[in-house]
Formats: C-alpha cells, structure tokens, sequence
C-alpha cells in the first residue's frame, strides 16, 4: 500500500454525478420510495475506497461465459439469436482494466427471466440460467456467448416495455470503482422510450452503453459479435507516470 | 506540471433491476449449477485470524418496506488493519468481501470478522469499520455507506468520517448497535433509503 497517499494525491478522479443518472428519476416509479433525499457526503478515498476484491482464474469454470451452455440440461443449447458480446473494461485514463471480474445477466430470447417473481407470460427456456462472469484478459477483454435478449412489459408506466437489455456488473481495482450498468442494442428504436435508460440526461452517456455490431468478429455460421466497452473510474496520475509519458 | 486531463467519461450506471439475484446470487435465485457457490457468501475458513462477529440488519424503503430485491457487498480490512490481496475465496484466511442477498424480509447477514483501525486521510487511524455497497431495483447508482461498531466509542469520537456528519441522528446512521448471541458479537444496523432516519450516504 505504499503507492497510496492517504490524503487523495492519487485517489480517484471525482464521480461526474451529472453523467450518471440521479437517484429520483420519476419515470422511473421504483426510485419514488428508494432514492436517498439527503445528499451524499463527500469523502476523500481512504484505503478501503482504493483497494478492492481481486478475483483469480481458479474460480471461473470453463462454461461460465458461456450463457448458451451454462446451464445446459442434457446437452440442450439455449434457443435464441446467438450472439458474442465482448468488450475492453478500461479506466477514465484508457488504461486496460486487467484481471477485473465482469458478471452479467439476462432474460432469455422471450424477454422472460428465470426468477420467482417474474410475471411475464413468454416461456421459460429449460436451458437458459440468464447468468454468466468472466475475468478480463491482459488487455482488458472479456467475452461471452449468449442468446439476444429479448424485450418484455414491466409494471411501471401502463405499458412500458425494456428495450433489450444485458446487466453488467464490473469490478476494478478499487471498490469505489465499483460499478452496475445496462447494455443496450445498436439501432434499437425502444431504447429512447425507455424510463430507465430516460434517467440518463447526456445522448452521448446513452450512446456508452449501446453495443456496436461488430461484423468483424462475427463467427461465420454461428453468431453476431457486438463489441461493448466499459470505463471505470480513473485514477490521478502521479508526476512520475507523466513524464513517462512525455508531458 | 500538471496531471492530463481524463481521456474518456466513465460508463453511466442503470440500475440492477429487480432480478440482480440472478446475476449476483444465483444460488440463492434457485439457478443452481452455474456456480459452485455464490461469489461472496463465504468470508471466512475455520482459521481465519480475528475475532468473529456477524453483521446484519434490513433495508428498507421511505415507507419503511422492506427491500426485498437488494444485493449488499461490504470490503473491509482483516484483524490487522490490513486489506486482503485476493478475495475469491478465504483459502486458509480471509476474503474481506463478502456478498449478500436481502430476503423476503429485507434483510442480510455476513459472517466475518472485527476489522483492526486503517490509516485515515490526516495520517491517524481510523475508527473500525465495514464499507458498504448497496445495489437494487429503483435505485439508480450504487449506494455507498459504513458500518461502524458501538462498542469503539471513543475511535468513533475522533473519527474523521463520522466527524463529518455533523447532526448526532444522522451520525447514528452509521453506527451499528451490538448484542451478543451464544458468545459471538451481533452488529445490527438498518439501511433506510429514504426519509426518516435515513442512512448517510457517501460520495467516495
């Protein structure tokens, strides 16, 4: 712990609150009763903000980033458009977030996923479990296969739909880096009539979180790729590291 | 000289949605099978150093609901004050993540152990203490808090995160209260997302 200067030399860059949706966003009805009224209080990063859970390759299995597979009864695949999702998790200075743990989940082609609670009538998929993780590689990367998710109704306005949808959940090396989003779908019309995705003011902080189709990494016979990058918060530079880099 | 300027914007945050079980906990979303186990549930081995206590208490919403579709995660430092460098499982040691669901009642439990005092920004140590990340439907960006044990009144007087939060009722918020259950400690603290007594939420 060395490198970490307790007073915030080189803690995080501060959370751009305005990028990111706020917490009462009333077309978003779940927020009524959840959104804290009272402002956060602002405090400079300490140990606990600037370190983190790291994870190691010995907890994934083979079949985890594979949402095809994964919960396979009898060899049975998912059924739905196949797809590749795969993207680079890097910080606010493009630096590759290595070995960081990405965990995402979905509903299955129908727009249905696999919970109690979930009232939607499209079927079930026996072989769909909606859950998957993967550790980015020495560049950052991450993949996994899946199913395109599918949109559905939800009880919020009288008749909401979610665009189609995969949740990531992404881990730095900080736990103030910490962070769940949403993917969305390029050239999906029902990502701009959506309430949750509506919480986010800026069109080009929607635009993030709109996975590009990516012909080139596309299996031949088999699935489309979408390419779906992340950016964590970054850390102050140290002078040391920018006369490294020329400046 | 001065620092370069952030090249790109940090990706905005959705909410987890009422279905983050089925991402974060899946075990205990009956998706059985994908995952040995729930990342998380586990911090401790049969000799991890420290002393044992259990944390737990219940969310809840502005009308005083329970908050049944949350996921907590809580990183600390182990008996020494000192943060773990791997945390997928204790191995023969201690994880200092742990991951919970909230139940049908609102509520969680970790089982893990007291934290030792961490340096603060002024140098001194701060007082013990668990930090917290709260994550559910309706909620838009992830909530970030601190537990803090009753029992340290006095490195809680001079600690300089509660010495921030300058109204008594709302220091409270963060400040768990302990009964003892079979000889093990049990620090309560409810996290109220709204109104009344709210929990002080942190900007980190």
């Amino acid at each position: 712990m060395s490198d970490l200067f307790p007073d915030g030399h080189n803690g995080l860059f501060p959370r751009d609150l305005s990028w990111h949706p706020p917490a009462a966003t009333p077309g978003y009805k779940s927020t009524t009763f959840r959104a804290p009224r009272q402002p956060l209080l602002s405090l400079a990063a300490t140990q606990g903000e600037l370190t983190g859970p790291r994870f190691g390759h010995s907890m994934i299995g083979a079949l985890d980033n594979d949402l095809i597979r994964n919960y396979s009864q009898n060899g049975v695949e998912a059924i739905g458009q196949r797809l590749i999702v795969y993207g680079q998790v890097l910080d606010e200075n493009a630096r590759p977030q290595t070995g960081v743990l990405v965990e995402f989940w979905q509903a299955n082609a129908g727009g249905r996923y696999r919970h109690r609670k979930e009232g939607y009538q499209a079927a079930i998929d026996p072989n769909f479990g909606g859950c998957g993780r993967a550790l980015t590689d020495e560049n950052g990367f991450y993949s996994f296969r899946t199913v395109k998710p599918g949109a559905y109704p939800w009880p919020n306005g009288p008749n909401d739909w979610r665009p189609a949808h995969i949740h990531f959940s992404v881990f730095g090396s900080a736990f103030a880096q910490r962070l769940i989003t949403q993917m969305y779908f390029e050239g999906d019309p029902m990502i701009w009539q959506c309430p949750i995705v509506g919480g986010i003011s800026d069109k080009a902080a929607i635009d993030q979180l709109t996975a590009k189709l990516d012909r080139h990494n596309t299996t031949p016979m088999d699935a489309l790729a979408y390419r779906f990058d992340i950016v964590l918060r970054g850390r102050r530079a140290t002078l040391f590291e920018n006369r490294k880099e020329g400046l | 000289m001065i620092n370069r300027l952030p090249e790109l914007k940090e990706t905005p945050s959705q909410t987890a949605g009422p279905y983050v079980h089925i991402g974060l906990t899946p075990n205990f979303a009956e998706i059985n099978g994908v995952y040995a186990q729930d990342l998380g549930a586990t911090m401790l081995a049969g000799d991890s150093p420290g002393t044992r206590i259990v944390v737990g208490g219940r969310v809840l919403d502005g009308s005083g609901a329970p908050v049944t579709d949350a996921v907590i995660e809580i990183w600390q430092a182990d008996a020494d004050g000192n943060f773990p460098q791997r945390s997928e499982n204790p191995g023969s040691g201690f994880t200092g993540w742990g991951r919970q669901p909230t139940d049908s009642a609102g509520a969680f439990r970790f089982e893990t152990i007291k934290p030792g005092a961490v340096a603060g920004p002024d140098g001194a140590f701060q007082a013990p203490h668990i930090s917290l990340w709260i994550v559910a439907r309706g909620i838009n960006l992830g909530l970030a808090t601190r537990l803090y044990f009753a029992d340290e009144a006095d490195a809680n007087a001079t600690d300089h995160v509660l010495g921030k939060v300058l109204d008594p009722r709302r220091r409270a918020t963060l400040i768990a209260n302990r009964s003892d259950v079979d000889g093990t400690a049990n620090y309560q603290l409810d996290i109220r997302l709204q109104g009344e007594n709210e929990t002080v939420f942190f900007d980190i």
